[in-house]
């Protein structure tokens, strides 16, 4: 059977174990925190109240549908409204833990930050905030954010590096002093900079990261397409009269993507650290959002509540280490010399 | 006769795969044996398992060089060896040697561990080494780094250092594959002179017949890791008794018969072509480096033009030129294809005419993208330049286009990796021909093959030429092959037309003195 050079390579890659089993950990922990509203919600999934069914976690009711004095959003952990659902035949299905990133428990009888108890799994922050809920939201937020960096940055590193390399000469020597220049300029401090004017928020982080986030790769895709452009196939194919854009896109891609392959899991890696240190930096996104950068914050302000801390750098050190697994088990399976 | 060397039942294993199987032959001091195969006969993994360089390879069976067994000795004695007793010489000088070192350097190294020299006479020896090998002011090239010497004088330095401690058995890997013709001979000529001096015997590992005949007195012929035939070179040329020695001999391209018929249409003609790059001098200024000078030639249709010259000659610059494949500042002069000027389309323009001149690479390991099917390899120029086709009629057309080059239509969805280099070049040769052009650059399309592969593709190309009156540009600097296909041949020196004729003509009586040793060397 004649296998594609990419098929290849996956035959490769799942000989490595550890990058493997790596891939697939790290692809059920993602998608099982893509379903974060489900497993982790303080509203609960369905009540059954007066004979007919409610869907808190779709709609907002407010208290006096379920026989509240207030005409406000309900608060589902209110022993009160608790004990109506348990009343008249009613009923209701609650979240395996029923806290949301944001949710502060205002019945609690311990003071913040509370320690790992029945009712919160992890403990609380120092605020009240289910330690469990946030980690599970500020890991989705952070692997989407970083995937979604990766993919941007990962495409302008490909299209600037595609064009210097490609036309080279004078093009590529602009290009590549502008990115010089551009890439001189002290990311940090603008950050610093640009948070004081704005309201920091994962939008604009994500820009401005972007921004910067291109530069690396490009050297790589450049180095590539300086490479393959001389090769005789490329000579082939405008020999057969192809156009540029053409030889590039179906010719000098295809095999200029080693680096960019390999060094993926590793971008996305980077960028989860990113967001992180600036969250602990106070330089991120605003404190309502879930952010492991931010748990990390309170856990060097609460040492005492060991199990912010701990949790926090449990979760970051495992996602970490995933993506470098994967990275590495990636980096094997592209060395075509193994067969 | 003493025998120096004997290898018994030695085989050799990379992994599970056995690349050398059983293979027993012997060298007497004084004398040449010449071990012979094509690319993957294992004849390389056989001379380096003699000093067992090759630490990948498992190895059975005996050595004995003398009183000493190699393949079970210990590695100290090897180091005594190596070099002392047996020398060795490598195909490509450029990597063999160390490039941060001077060549100088790298023999008296040599000198001074195997003899004992002392720095100063160390560098006396290796000075009249390097003169005795026929490199020109030793004094001073003995300071040279690799780079800054030829592909000839790093081989001679080479076998400088080689020889430097006398040895008795010199292995000589392919010395000369890497090296023009004329060159070739004169390191053959040197190879054979310092034998007979010294009276060492050499082993000379090589694919090229010819080589054979001139240089050794012994040859063994190895096919797929096993010994087919040995003896004396005259009765094994003369009766070969193994079938594939007789295929090996018989893959001697035969000379072209038809007679150039006369006064037939210009199909492809150039004027003044003249090609220079710039290169850099000081700040500002620019400076022309010329390649190919005032060149015309003509092409007639149907026909074949042989461009002959050594390497550096601007024979592939001037291919590339016709084929508008330079930038266009570059070149200048007139191109003329069917009555049309090329040389002055651009864009568009350019890119539809290029249905009319084709090319085919010299080196099929890299003309093939890798990561493309041998269907959208082949069928790629179709698309574009006869887009009316449906996808049906496109892959009917690539179907028998790859039939008429020898190939199946499974090999449709495979990729190039999976072919040899025979089959991969006829994989270029359909990407070329489907397009059926008027032209067709061959850039040293059969360099890269062994022999016995060499006289397929020749035949295929005689074979689409009759059938679809294509004209080639056949460059090459085996005049052996340029004799079995080229009607009319051009020899380029320094980027200059020396010589111009009917094939049979020049190789008949060559006027100049250039074309005269290329043929010496060549056809000797």
């Amino acid at each position: 059977m004649s296998l594609s050079p990419g098929r290849r390579a996956w035959r490769r890659f799942k000989q490595n174990r550890r990058g493997y089993i790596s891939l697939w950990v790290f692809t059920v922990l993602f998608a099982v925190s893509l379903f974060a509203e489900v497993l982790s919600n303080d509203k609960p999934l369905i009540v059954h109240y007066g004979g007919r069914n409610y869907y808190p976690i779709l709609f907002d009711y407010n208290e006096t549908v379920f026989g509240g004095d207030f005409d406000t959003p309900t608060d589902y952990l209110d022993p009160y409204i608790r004990h109506r659902f348990v009343i008249d035949g009613n009923w209701a299905v609650y979240a395996p833990n029923p806290y949301s990133y944001n949710t502060l428990n205002n019945f609690t009888a311990t003071p913040n930050p509370a320690a790992p108890s029945k009712a919160n799994l992890l403990g609380t922050d120092d605020r009240g905030r289910d330690v469990f809920a946030r980690l599970l939201y500020g890991f989705r937020l952070s692997v989407l954010f970083a995937l979604v960096l990766t993919v941007v940055g990962t495409l302008i590193g490909i299209l600037l590096g595609a064009i210097q390399g490609f036309f080279g000469g004078r093009t590529d020597l602009v290009l590549q002093r502008l990115s010089e220049i551009w890439g001189g300029l002290p990311e940090l401090y603008l950050l610093i900079i640009l948070s004081s004017f704005f309201n920091p928020s994962l939008g604009l982080l994500l820009v401005l990261l972007s921004l910067f986030g291109w530069m690396g790769l490009a050297d790589y895709v450049r180095a590539e397409f300086l490479k393959n452009r001389q090769a005789e196939y490329a000579l082939a194919a405008r020999a057969l009269g192809l156009s540029n854009p053409r030889i590039m896109w179906r010719h000098l891609l295809p095999n200029s993507l080693t680096p960019v392959v390999a060094f993926l899991p590793f971008r996305v890696s980077g960028a989860i650290l990113a967001l992180t240190s600036l969250d602990f930096l106070g330089l991120g996104v605003p404190a309502s959002t879930p952010s492991l950068g931010e748990l990390l914050s309170q856990g060097k302000d609460n040492l005492d509540a060991w199990w912010i801390a701990l949790s926090t750098f449990l979760v970051l050190t495992v996602t970490l280490l995933l993506l470098i697994f994967i990275g590495e088990g990636l980096r094997a399976a592209l060395d075509t010399r193994k067969g | 006769m003493s025998e120096l060397l004997t290898v018994e039942g030695l085989s050799a294993r990379f992994g599970q795969q056995r690349v050398v199987d059983a293979v027993s032959f012997g060298v007497a001091a004084g004398e040449k044996v010449a071990l012979v195969g094509e690319s993957g006969s294992g004849k390389t993994v056989t001379a380096q398992a003699i000093l067992r360089l090759n630490p990948d390879v498992a190895l059975s069976g005996t050595v004995r060089y003398g009183r000493d067994e190699l393949v079970a000795a210990p590695e100290k004695r090897l180091r005594q060896l190596r070099g002392r007793e047996i020398g060795m010489i490598f195909q490509e000088p450029m990597t063999a040697l160390n490039p941060v070192y001077t060549v100088g350097n790298q023999i008296a190294e040599v000198l001074q561990l195997h003899l004992g020299l002392d720095k100063a006479a160390a560098r006396a020896e290796a000075i009249r080494l390097l003169a005795r090998t026929g490199i020109a002011e030793p004094e001073r090239k003995i300071d040279a780094f690799p780079f800054q010497l030829s592909g000839g004088q790093r081989q001679r330095a080479m076998i400088a250092m080689a020889l430097a401690a006398h040895p008795k058995l010199l292995i000589a890997d392919e010395p000369t594959t890497a090296l023009d013709v004329t060159v070739q001979s004169q390191i053959l000529e040197l190879l054979a002179d310092l034998q007979r001096e010294d009276g060492m015997a050499v082993l000379f590992i090589t694919h090229d017949l010819n080589l054979v005949r001139r240089f050794a007195d012994r040859v063994v012929v190895m096919q797929a890791g096993r010994v087919v035939e040995s003896g004396a070179v005259d009765k094994v040329f003369g009766q070969p008794s193994h079938p594939y020695t007789r295929a090996l001999l018989a893959s001697r391209p035969v000379p072209l018969a038809v007679a150039p018929m006369e006064e037939v249409p210009a199909r492809l003609a150039a004027r003044q072509l003249s090609v220079a790059f710039t290169r850099r001098s000081g700040w500002f200024r620019n400076e022309p480096v010329p390649i190919v000078r005032d060149v015309a030639l003509s092409l007639p249709a149907g026909q074949t033009l042989g461009i002959v010259g050594e390497s550096g000659s601007g024979k592939t610059t001037l291919g590339l030129a016709l084929m508008r494949l330079l930038d266009a500042g570059a070149v200048s002069g007139e191109i003329v294809l069917d009555g049309s000027r090329l040389d002055a389309l651009r864009g568009e323009a350019l890119r539809r005419a290029r249905r009319d001149f084709q090319v085919v690479f010299q080196d099929p390991y890299a003309s093939l993208s890798p990561r493309l099917t041998v269907g959208e390899i082949v069928g790629e120029g179709l698309a574009l330049h006869q887009p009316e086709l449906s996808p049906a009629e496109r892959h009917a057309r690539v179907v028998a286009m790859l039939a008429e080059v020898g190939l199946d239509e499974v090999v449709l969805d495979r990729y190039p990796h999976e072919f040899s280099g025979g089959q991969r070049q006829r994989i270029a040769i359909a990407r070329a021909v489907i397009l059926r052009p008027k032209v067709l650059l061959l850039d040293e399309p059969t360099s890269a093959l062994d022999a016995t592969l060499q006289k397929q593709v020749i035949e295929l190309l005689l074979d689409l030429q009759a059938r679809y009156g294509i004209s080639y540009l056949f460059i090459s600097h085996d005049l052996a092959v340029i004799r079995a296909l080229a009607h009319r041949v051009l020899v380029l020196k320094g980027g200059e037309v020396i010589e111009h004729g009917a094939t049979p003509t020049v190789f008949a009586s060559p006027r100049e003195p250039y074309t005269q040793a290329l043929l010496a060397a060549a056809l000797a």
